[in-house]
């Protein structure tokens, strides 16, 4: 993957994010009204080829980083956050594959599939009687004659499962085995049968139709990734998740101070010379931004250092790194609208004005909320136990 | 070393039964269960893991973490040779 630098120049987009992001924003106020997947978006991106960015050119993909999918989820989510969400979410599968996928024949033929067809991947990772855990799973991959598996799961949550191409499935690696011993394993659509469990009327984030589904697969075992989730979740899809959900918050703090900024710049146009009250609130909200682009661009760069060591990227340090990059940010979007709301007063309030931050301030409260912050300290003051901080400026 | 792991209940299973070089992941042991694993190390033998050793290796199985404690018992940083 390519290497991000944090204090170069912000890389560029990948062509075609802005032309997508046009679109997911024209119709974000539909998906979010009416709580449905933001199917323009999803076309536009296919079209452009983007659901398949980070699949490597051999296998027709496009050949781009961590740092090009965060570019495009956070184009994204400063348009329609759903949709920069749901993008991430998919993007995550897309690393696992391309990470860990490449050693086996069935893999690289999916990674094909995903490029050519330009697959939408979602994932099952929680499970009903396990507590939210994802490192623990109940369901087991059942051993069936000529190869083959049978998979029922109780998940408690896949987003946007009905659209999705393919789901990454946990399950315990056999019917012997503990809880945390997992594999990961993707199951098309044809192979999956999914019940819909519950429905999706929340605050915010309404476009990504986060239910539980029962899903039962029957597959062959050869789509089972080869290596264990414990280091497929260490080594790639815990950092990627932090560090995508994390751009997409960016983007809506983005937005957010930049409707504020338009508000401000408009009330000063009227009265030339009179600072408008809401100023320095824009001001603070904006040093706030500035905090959270650094620490994205930051994380980026970190994992891009370690990306080929797994030594590195499953030692505590890396991990308590890209856990308090999640918590922290999901904390600082809040904070940012929160600012950038008092900048434009009553005109941010408003649910009918060009500077309004509702949709913003729903959507930003699931950062907190959709992987909990309180589980996610909890793991981190554990890894704090064996973590040694080396008190380096540059680690 | 498997009276240590049996005590924890780290394990789904019998640690009496796991050869040397068993997975302990497979056998149950979760990451959280492996920082605990580390802390009990360190007080049975008076040593400190350092940064470089913390990864997911040095907990695969006995022979791995036996190797580790005999590296740290020998001379590195906080192995006072104790236990």
């Amino acid at each position: 993957m390519r290497a991000a630098v944090p204090d170069g120049p912000a890389a560029m987009p990948p062509e075609g994010a802005a032309g997508v992001a046009a679109v997911a924003g024209r119709h974000a106020d539909s998906v979010d009204r009416e709580a449905r997947f933001p199917v323009e978006a999803f076309a536009a991106l296919r079209e452009a080829r983007l659901l398949g960015l980070m699949v490597p050119r051999d296998f027709g993909g496009g050949g781009g980083g961590l740092a090009d999918a965060a570019a495009v989820a956070h184009a994204l989510a400063q348009k329609c956050p759903s949709s920069g969400l749901i993008y991430a979410m998919h993007q995550i599968q897309v690393a696992c594959l391309v990470r860990h996928g490449q050693v086996s024949a069935w893999h690289r033929g999916f990674l094909e599939r995903l490029a050519g067809e330009q697959l939408l991947l979602a994932s099952a990772t929680t499970e009903a009687g396990i507590g939210g855990d994802v490192r623990s799973s109940a369901c087991a991959v059942g051993d069936e004659p000529g190869g083959a598996f049978r998979l029922e799961k109780q998940a408690t949550v896949i987003s946007y499962g009905a659209q999705a191409d393919a789901i990454l499935v946990t399950a315990r690696r056999s019917a012997d085995s503990p809880p945390s011993d997992q594999v990961i394993v993707p199951v098309l659509r044809g192979q999956t049968q999914l019940e819909e469990i519950g429905g999706w009327d929340t605050l915010g984030m309404r476009g990504t139709h986060s239910v539980g589904y029962r899903l039962v697969a029957e597959a062959g075992r050869e789509q089972i990734l080869p290596l264990p989730y414990a280091d497929i979740s260490a080594r790639t899809m815990l950092p990627v998740t932090h560090i995508l959900w994390s751009s997409v918050w960016l983007g809506i703090a983005t937005d957010a101070v930049a409707r504020a900024a338009a508000f401000i710049r408009a009330e000063a146009r009227k009265r030339p010379g009179t600072p408008p009250p809401g100023a320095r609130r824009l001001a603070e909200a904006t040093a706030g931004l500035q905090s959270m682009r650094g620490m994205v661009r930051g994380a980026l760069a970190r994992f891009e250092e370690v990306a080929d060591d797994p030594d590195r990227l499953t030692a505590p340090g890396f991990a308590v790194a890209m856990n308090t990059l999640k918590t922290e940010a999901a904390e600082t979007v809040l904070r940012i609208v929160g600012q950038a709301m008092l900048a434009g007063g009553l005109a941010a309030y408003r649910n009918d004005s060009p500077y309004s931050l509702c949709r913003h301030l729903r959507d930003a409260h699931s950062a907190p909320l959709m992987i909990n912050n309180d589980r996610i300290l909890g793991n981190t003051a554990n890894l704090l136990l064996a973590h040694r901080d080396n008190g380096s400026l540059f680690g | 070393m498997r009276v240590l792991l049996a005590d924890s209940g780290w394990l789904a299973t019998d640690a009496s039964t796991l050869s040397d070089e068993d997975d302990l992941y497979a056998a149950g042991l979760t990451s959280h269960g492996s920082v605990n694993l580390m802390l009990a190390l360190e007080e049975r033998y008076g040593v400190e893991f350092p940064e470089n050793l913390l990864r997911r290796r040095t907990f695969e199985s006995i022979a791995a973490i036996r190797a580790a404690v005999a590296g740290l018992l020998d001379g590195a940083p906080g192995g006072t040779g104790a236990g």
